[in-house]
């Protein structure tokens, strides 16, 4: 029997994951989208609402410029072109969160449109081989957040705190252009920093100021897109890798079996690993989409559109912000490499810890050491230190002076870089002491005295017989080991060049 | 005074007949609100019933609610009627204004108590409501209610 014929031709052919996603990132501003109330992570329930936010009746919005002014700022960093003139829409849907029964959105026009998100990943987990991708940003759109539900099972009833109901968010909406929960996971985190570069929000996922929705589908090259099923529930950038990954393989796993994906919504259950149907979004939703009556279109200048006389306060020029944009993390990351001679990689490690790069250049600003060698201590002892203690760069007990301190008696060869690491260690103690004062106190400088080391060296020589018959006879490998049992009975005080150079000198006497 | 005698003025000036020649309005009525409307109806299956039910959660399981539900569509169908082509359509009469921008001030807020007045119930600082949305029957139940009615 030939091979064809043993199985279908269809699951020979390799399937075709294709990932988008949208991600609504909630701005940072003080005051809400539409009213003026205020804008706060865990406040006491329903104490940072309005009578708009709970939709009384005659209330209406009131648009607030700094949210405007952080939507055209993300766009113009997604390289998107912005609408001059956007449009404000309703969008219905039933819930208790929702006390108007709609939610403001872009849905026609929406603020910016058409950009691109460069990121790159590691192929084959290796730091060294990084790939820049490139997915295209279909939108950006200015939208209220709702509020939150609190599910009591036990009582059967659902408690509602509108401090989040119309928080401003923009909506950012990426074509289909990825396809595995790797590249999903690289795009949103660039996407993070850029937003916290910029300050548009400060996009923590575990306080729900970046929230991603996955939609997943799979299909044989050269056919159609298979049918999608959007992924919710993804509260940090490690899940939605695993649900990416997970809804891809449940989906060619479906349609080998002889399956169908049904067009549905599902949730990331993080302890299960796995994603469900959700319930409640089932079925075909009708979101009912009208123009927002209350809401004239919202207007944008640039140099050339901006009117002579007009109020100041009721201008966002788009050319005032693009000159004002900060350098993004794909900048940064360039000029570390340029200025510092460091590798690309470690120039992803800098701007991967809030604060990093900064400490960095602040200790190659105070230390002699250069910075292709400094950089190998942040990354390899101070940010595993930090890791190991679960500490942000801003908590580490180590500031930049000291470690620059630190690695400025390595360079004067006052002490040796095992005994560096001692003093780190002193160091992270948080004691107040400075690095001298530990190398005095632990005695961890080198041996200066020439004549001290050369007995030692003599010693072990004397000690290690047959050691010393290999290197005679040619293996020169084995001086290594010479060095390393000196180093160990200075605890780490000798310098190791100058140890070879007695241990050669006395061995071809 | 004055207000009140330019109102006058204003009345006693003849509407201009070109208006009433370009109005997109028929000058008759073509039917009478109540009376069997002509051109096709908008029939009410089972399954829209309880799309609307789900998305409103309104209960229209009875002959009455059925019935007040197509005289809404029927009056809402009287829109079909005006001749709007040629006309450009709007979003509101506010969509040639400035939109105004707001400082992003915090000037509301801080009343909690106030705002829970409203609510039926609540539980410390919290509204209260049902748990999701609430549970409606199968179509295929309301089915067999439509047939019965």
């Amino acid at each position: 029997m030939k091979a064809e014929e043993a199985f279908p031709e269809q699951s020979l052919a390799p399937w075709v994951p294709v990932v988008g996603l949208e991600i609504h990132a909630q701005i940072s501003s003080n005051s809400k989208l539409f009213s003026g109330s205020q804008v706060q992570f865990a406040a006491p329930p329903n104490s940072l609402v309005s009578f708009f936010d709970a939709s009384l009746p005659g209330t209406l919005p009131v648009l607030n410029r700094r949210c405007v002014e952080a939507a055209v700022m993300t766009g113009l960093a997604l390289n998107c072109s912005i609408n001059k003139k956007s449009l404000f829409d309703r969008k219905h849907y039933f819930y208790a969160d929702l006390p108007a029964g709609y939610q403001i959105t872009q849905q026609r026009v929406p603020i910016a449109v058409n950009g691109s998100l460069s990121y790159s990943l590691c192929i084959d987990n290796k730091m060294s081989q990084m790939v820049t991708k490139t997915v295209r940003i279909k939108q950006i759109q200015l939208e209220q957040d709702s509020g939150k539900s609190l599910h009591d099972d036990t009582r059967s009833q659902t408690l509602i705190d509108l401090n989040r109901a119309g928080v401003g968010l923009m909506e950012v909406v990426m074509e289909p252009d990825m396809c595995c929960g790797e590249e999903a996971a690289a795009a949103v985190r660039e996407l993070q920093l850029i937003l916290q570069t910029l300050g548009s929000s400060q996009a923590v996922m575990a306080e729900g100021q970046l929230r991603v929705d996955a939609n997943v589908s799979v299909h044989h090259p050269g056919e159609p897109y298979g049918v999608r099923t959007e992924v919710k529930n993804i509260n940090s950038i490690r899940f939605l890798a695993k649900a990416v990954d997970y809804e891809i393989q449940r989906q060619i796993e479906e349609l080998e079996n002889g399956g169908t994906i049904l067009n549905e919504t599902r949730a990331f259950d993080s302890k299960l690993g796995c994603t469900v149907p959700m319930r409640d979004k089932e079925g075909k939703q009708d979101y009912r989409f009208m123009p927002e009556p209350n809401l004239p279109p919202l207007i944008l200048y640039d140099a050339k559109s901006l009117p002579a006389n007009m109020n100041h306060q009721q201008v966002v020029n788009i050319d005032w912000i693009h000159k004002r944009l900060p350098d993004l993390p794909s900048v940064k990351r360039a000029k570390l490499v340029e200025q510092y001679g460091i590798l690309p990689e470690h120039s992803f490690t800098l701007l991967n810890e809030d604060g990093l790069a900064e400490f960095f250049e602040n200790v190659v600003k105070q230390t002699q050491m250069k910075p292709k060698k400094v950089i190998g201590w942040i990354i390899k002892d101070l940010l595993s230190h930090l890791k190991q203690h679960s500490l942000t760069v801003k908590e580490s007990p180590v500031s930049s002076f000291l470690l620059a301190d630190l690695l400025n008696l390595l360079v004067k060869k006052d002490i040796s870089s095992t005994a560096a690491k001692q003093v780190l260690a002193e160091l992270w103690k948080g004691e107040g002491k400075t690095p001298l004062e530990i190398v005095k106190e632990k005695k961890l400088g080198l041996i200066q005295d020439q004549k001290e080391l050369e007995q030692i060296c003599q010693a072990v020589i004397d000690r290690q017989e047959n050691e010393v018959m290999a290197i005679k006879s040619g293996n020169q490998k084995v001086l290594n080991k010479l060095i390393g049992l000196v180093q160990r009975e200075t605890q780490g005080r000798s310098n190791a060049v100058l140890v070879r150079q007695i241990l050669e000198k006395k061995l071809s006497e | 005074m004055w207000a009140l005698r330019l109102c006058r003025g204003l009345r006693a000036v003849p509407v201009p007949p070109v208006r009433a020649l370009r109005s997109a309005v028929p000058p008759r009525p073509a039917w009478q609100h109540g009376e069997p409307r002509p051109g096709p109806q908008q029939q009410v299956t089972a399954e829209v019933l309880g799309q609307l039910e789900h998305l409103a959660l309104v209960d229209f399981r009875d002959a009455e609610g059925v019935e007040r539900l197509q005289k809404a569509i029927r009056f809402a169908d009287q829109l079909r009627e005006v001749n709007t082509d040629g006309v450009e359509p709007m979003d509101s009469v506010l969509e040639d204004r400035c939109l105004y921008l707001r400082e992003d001030d915090v000037t509301e807020g801080n009343c909690t108590e106030e705002l829970l007045k409203n609510a039926r119930e609540k539980v410390e600082e919290y509204f209260v409501a049902p748990p999701g949305n609430i549970p409606l029957p199968k179509v295929e139940d309301q089915e067999t209610f439509l047939q019965g009615s």
